[in-house]
């Protein structure tokens, strides 16, 4: 009863803050729509900036009621608080929006199950038409907020560089021709099937169409062909799917957008002026490619660039992210400029500054860079749909059944057809062919969203008088693609049993064997003496790393192959687990504890091989010791530093501690063995740990002879001071210098050394008060340089060779 | 394209379609690739695969060209390498890289899977004696990160002993510390690479047609 009971007191408080949190966002969100329903008009397109304080003041008498209370109103004197809502208003609700969008969100993933059952995108506008209802009801004109400048300027763009740069490059190049086939061809064919048959419906007696002519029915046709990146990110990502299928509809969704892009332009141009003409045809095969092209070529070129500068950003690391951002970002814009396809200069420019990025920038801006893709993406993706929901109540719609109907049906016709057809064709090319359920995936998984409603606003409503039809059509199609297929793919998918996505954590063995594989079917390619995909692949991997990678990645690091590169990562992830793990003690998953070094090395290792292998061996754990009690000192007087506008203070993941990280982890191997003979005269016969580690030094003592016969007593504080500070690092990543007793014991505690030594003693406590020899030096080491500098390494610490930007 | 045709209809062409599952225009073309590198020999030999120039470049050559004199990849029963090898043997190792078929049942993936990786599986095992071992394992990876120079010579040792623990870990569960993890069974061979979709990436395109005579590529009807 009494567990019961501390249950259910458990699970209350957080019922009740959920609901108290909900209650927080619905007022929110009344809030908003009042207040965004208030000030509507000039929203974010902020044409009436110039507008004068005249109209100010109408403004402020709607602009809600707790806008009024704040509301002083003084004749002549001195106003001593004024009310100036114009002032901030374009900010202040576009903040507004972002927040409420945000709150969304979270509300959306606090609800239990909820998740599970309704796609977060088909909340979301919800919430949208909500939002719109509210502005509306409030008496307000509901503001244009999915105006086609901010969609395609702010709104697509970091949702497109995240698809981008995550891109998931080996699998996407695998299936180029499959996908190229769905997006060139595939879209084409939607495009003129689509609006092809709606003309002919439209000629139909008694459906009152008869006035709708061919082109704009193609351009309709166009527009609502292609198949949405956004939409097909936010239900794919939940329904996790195998990499095949995803990366085919969504490279499909990506690629498509040159030809919508050709398409819409070509029918634009011509809808005016009538005829098209062969001539024009062709001009417009010219068209797409150079759009297409240009596209990859502008992203690229600003990939390259991207790369190259951050080569040289060494020195001042905090921009660093930011160089990523505004590059990509011009692609996008200098794409646009001259109409050519800016998701596909987006895409190439993000796929393309991956590699270099990231083999240059430090650790830190890498997750820096990452979660700003990953935040603003979202955001985006949350805004796009809630402002789809605010502007379908917005619009002015003009439903027709027949135009409606006929489209939502043509669109999934032409989409199974399409699919259908071009797997039939693609099959025969493909190794790894298609199944019938992959084609239904690839089909059912074609939804359409903002970009259509987008480009449809775009057009000119003297050119097209049926806009308003158009756009009606538009957002049915859209719904009914995100609700009824959306909601519909992800049970479709248990029920067909679908293959889903498997871990996305690789493993060294897995990495070494596609290294393998990939250098086996080259040289199996070039034994059967034809030059196919992987004998090409080969070569521009060959190419890339002796001229591009010297050029673009800076120091030594381009020399690496994939492979060690891979191995330092894992590494790197251990140990960063390890530390976080509070722990020494226990090692991270990818190398469990419980298998250990000696159950693999051979037992008896023949006398030539264990005389090779001792002096190599050991001088290189030696060294690494050395170089770690360096960087040690080095971070002693960083520590100290005061305030740096260019960094971050003292930072363990910079450079220099990336190594020193790795090292580290190396080292517990080591180390274990060593503070075990070292540190601990008398054994503790019952700690498991103990025994593992003696036992561990076993087959291996020759590490200890050597280590006691080099620096006797001192090596233990070697082992012990070099992992403290760092773990404290890692927990008080943002206090401030000056570690106190307790983040001491807290750093002990980290490494776990204390719970080997005494496994008697409280963490907290035993921590402090170490075994004399050990905790005294290793403050004393902290403290007094110089005493650690002669215990540990004769010569001077050099700074430059650690890589130290922030040093002085 | 007629010699192709007239190659078709000898019996021995039909026999080893049926023992490889190679078209007759893919024998006939790999027979034509086959008298090229043995220089119209009968048999071929390491030294006629060690000529060729692309080869040069690729880290682990000497295990792939060893991989084509080893018994253990004929389809018979017998182990050892063999100095030459006649034109069925080499299709037969070929045939380890054909693509699989469009609909195949899970036994029938599970046997292609099996195969894919048994070929693997016997690269890395030289000395045959149904184990990976850790020397054989470090050996691998330092061909792998040959062409990286000093650089590679010593991760390559790290990287293999890591990939050591990780097999031993994933396919022991707990070890005593005074247990000693022999080598990688072919079973754990299978374990750890359950995630490599091994029958979907070990394969490569076998051309239809020539491409010497004809320019373009065909490779429709592979099955």
């Amino acid at each position: 009863r009494v567990l019961s009971g501390t249950g259910y007191g458990g699970i209350h408080p957080i019922f009740l803050e959920r609901g108290l949190l909900l209650l927080v966002m619905l007022i929110f969100l009344e809030g908003t729509a009042l207040t965004l329903g208030a000030a509507s008009s000039p929203d974010i397109s902020a044409q009436d900036n110039t507008g004068g304080h005249e109209h100010l003041d109408d403004h402020q008498g709607i602009a809600g009621s707790n806008d009024r209370t704040n509301y002083t109103y003084t004749k002549k004197a001195f106003p001593v608080l004024s009310l100036d809502y114009h002032h901030i208003q374009v900010p202040f609700e576009i903040s507004l929006w972002v927040l409420l969008a945000s709150l969304m969100k979270l509300g959306f993933h606090l609800i239990p199950r909820l998740s599970s059952i309704v796609p977060e995108s088909c909340l979301l506008i919800v919430v949208g038409l909500l939002v719109g209802g509210l502005i509306k009801l409030a008496g307000e004109e509901v503001p244009p907020v999915l105006d086609s400048n901010l969609f395609f300027l702010c709104l697509l763009p970091p949702i497109i560089l995240d698809a981008g740069y995550f891109l998931p490059i080996r699998p996407f190049m695998e299936n180029i021709g499959t996908i190229l086939m769905f997006a060139v061809v595939g879209t084409l064919w939607n495009a003129f099937f689509v609006g092809g048959l709606l003309y002919a419906v439209c000629q139909i007696e008694g459906t009152y169409l008869s006035q709708v002519e061919l082109l704009p029915c193609l351009l309709f046709g166009s527009i609502i062909s292609a198949v949405d990146p956004v939409a097909v990110l936010a239900v794919f990502e939940e329904i996790h799917i195998n990499e095949l299928l995803h990366i085919l509809v969504f490279g499909e969704s990506l690629l498509n957008d040159a030809v919508t892009v050709v398409l819409y332009h070509l029918f634009e141009e011509y809808s005016g002026a009538g005829e098209v003409t062969p001539m024009d045809v062709v001009l417009g095969v010219i068209c797409f490619l150079i759009v297409s092209l240009g596209g990859i070529a502008v992203g690229a070129i600003y990939g390259i660039l991207a790369a190259f500068t951050s080569r040289f950003t060494s020195h001042t690391r905090v921009i660093e992210p930011l160089f990523m951002f505004v590059y990509s970002y011009m692609a996008y814009l200098s794409a646009e400029m001259f109409h050519l396809s800016g998701i596909m200069a987006l895409i190439a420019c993000g796929a393309v500054m991956r590699p270099y990025v990231e083999a240059n920038i430090s650790h830190k801006s890498h997750t820096t860079v990452k979660y700003f893709l990953k935040m603003w993406s979202s955001v985006s993706e949350t805004l796009i749909f809630i402002f789809l929901g605010v502007a379908t109540v917005a619009g002015p719609h003009a439903w027709n059944w027949t135009f409606v109907s006929v489209t939502v049906i043509l669109c999934l016709v032409s989409r199974v057809i399409g699919v259908v057809g071009l797997t039939f064709i693609i099959n025969k090319f493909r190794i790894v062919k298609l199944t019938t359920k992959d084609q239904f995936i690839v089909a059912y998984g074609g939804l359409r969203g903002a970009i259509a409603f987008s480009l449809g606003y775009l057009l000119d409503k003297d050119l097209f008088p049926m806009r308003t039809m158009f756009l009606t059509a538009i957002i049915t199609e859209i719904f009914f693609t995100v609700f009824v297929q959306g909601m519909t793919i992800k049970p479709l998918v248990d029920l067909l049993a679908v293959k889903k996505k498997q871990e996305a954590k690789r493993s060294i063995n897995e990495e070494i064997h596609t290294q393998f594989l990939d250098h086996l079917l080259t040289g199996i390619e070039d034994i059967c003496g034809h030059y196919g995909h992987h004998h090409w692949k080969d070569k521009l991997n060959r190419f890339n790393k002796k001229y591009i990678k010297k050029c673009l990645i800076a120091g030594e690091r381009y020399k690496e192959p994939q492979l060690i590169a891979f191995y330092h990562k894992m590494e790197f992830k251990q140990a960063i687990e390890l530390v976080e793990s509070g722990g020494g003690v226990k090692l991270p998953s990818a190398v469990p504890s419980q298998v250990s070094m000696q159950n693999i090395q051979p037992k008896k290792l023949p006398p030539p091989v264990a005389e090779r292998a001792l002096p190599q061996f050991t001088k290189g754990r030696e060294e690494e010791i050395r170089k770690i009690l360096r960087s040690n000192l080095q971070k002693t007087r960083q520590r100290l530093r005061s305030y740096n506008r260019h960094t971050l203070v003292a930072d363990p993941f910079e450079d220099g501690w990336n190594d020193f990280l790795l090292k580290k982890q190396r080292l517990i191997e080591l180390e274990k063995k060593m503070s075990n003979y070292l540190t601990v005269p008398g054994a503790i016969p019952d700690s498991p740990t103990m025994c593992r580690a003696r036992l561990a030094s076993d087959p291996n003592a020759f590490y200890n002879i050597k280590a006691s016969s080099d620096g006797v007593p001192t090596i233990q504080v070697d082992l012990a001071s070099p992992q403290s500070p760092d773990s404290v690092n890692m927990l008080n990543e943002f206090s401030k210098e000056g570690a106190t007793g307790q983040s001491l014991g807290q750093r002990e505690g980290a490494t776990g050394l204390g719970q080997r030594e005494g496994a008697d003693r409280d963490e907290d406590q035993g921590l402090m008060m170490k075994p004399a020899g050990k905790g005294e030096k290793g403050e004393g080491g902290n403290k007094n340089p110089g005493l650690m500098r002669c215990l540990s390494d004769p010569g001077p610490s050099n700074e430059d060779e650690e890589d130290e930007p922030f040093l002085p | 394209m007629g010699a192709l045709q007239s190659l078709s209809d000898e019996p021995e062409y039909r026999e080893l379609a049926e023992k490889t599952g190679f078209s007759f225009e893919q024998i006939g073309i790999l027979h034509k690739r086959f008298k090229q590198l043995s220089h119209n020999e009968d048999m071929l030999r390491r030294a006629d695969l060690d000529t060729i120039p692309d080869l040069a470049c690729n880290p682990i050559r000497t295990q792939i060209i060893e991989a084509f004199f080893d018994k253990r990849n004929f389809h018979q029963n017998g182990d050892g390498t063999v100095e030459e090898i006649s034109f069925e043997e080499f299709l037969v190792v070929m045939s380890h890289f054909r693509p699989p078929a469009l609909n195949m049942t899970e036994e029938q993936r599970e046997k292609v899977r099996r195969e894919k990786l048994r070929f693997l599986f016997n690269m890395h095992d030289t000395d045959n004696d149904g184990t990976i071992t850790l020397e054989e394992y470090r050996h691998v990876v330092e061909e792998l990160l040959s062409r990286s120079g000093a650089l590679g010579k010593e991760t390559a040792k790290g990287i293999a002993d890591a990939a050591m623990l990780e097999v031993a870990s994933i396919s022991m569960g707990h070890m005593e510390p005074d247990e000693f993890y022999e080598g990688i069974t072919f079973e754990h061979f299978l374990k750890i690479l359950k995630d490599i979709e091994i029958e979907t990436k070990m394969n490569i395109r076998f051309l239809n047609m020539d491409t010497t005579t004809l320019c373009n590529r065909d490779s429709s009807s592979i099955r």
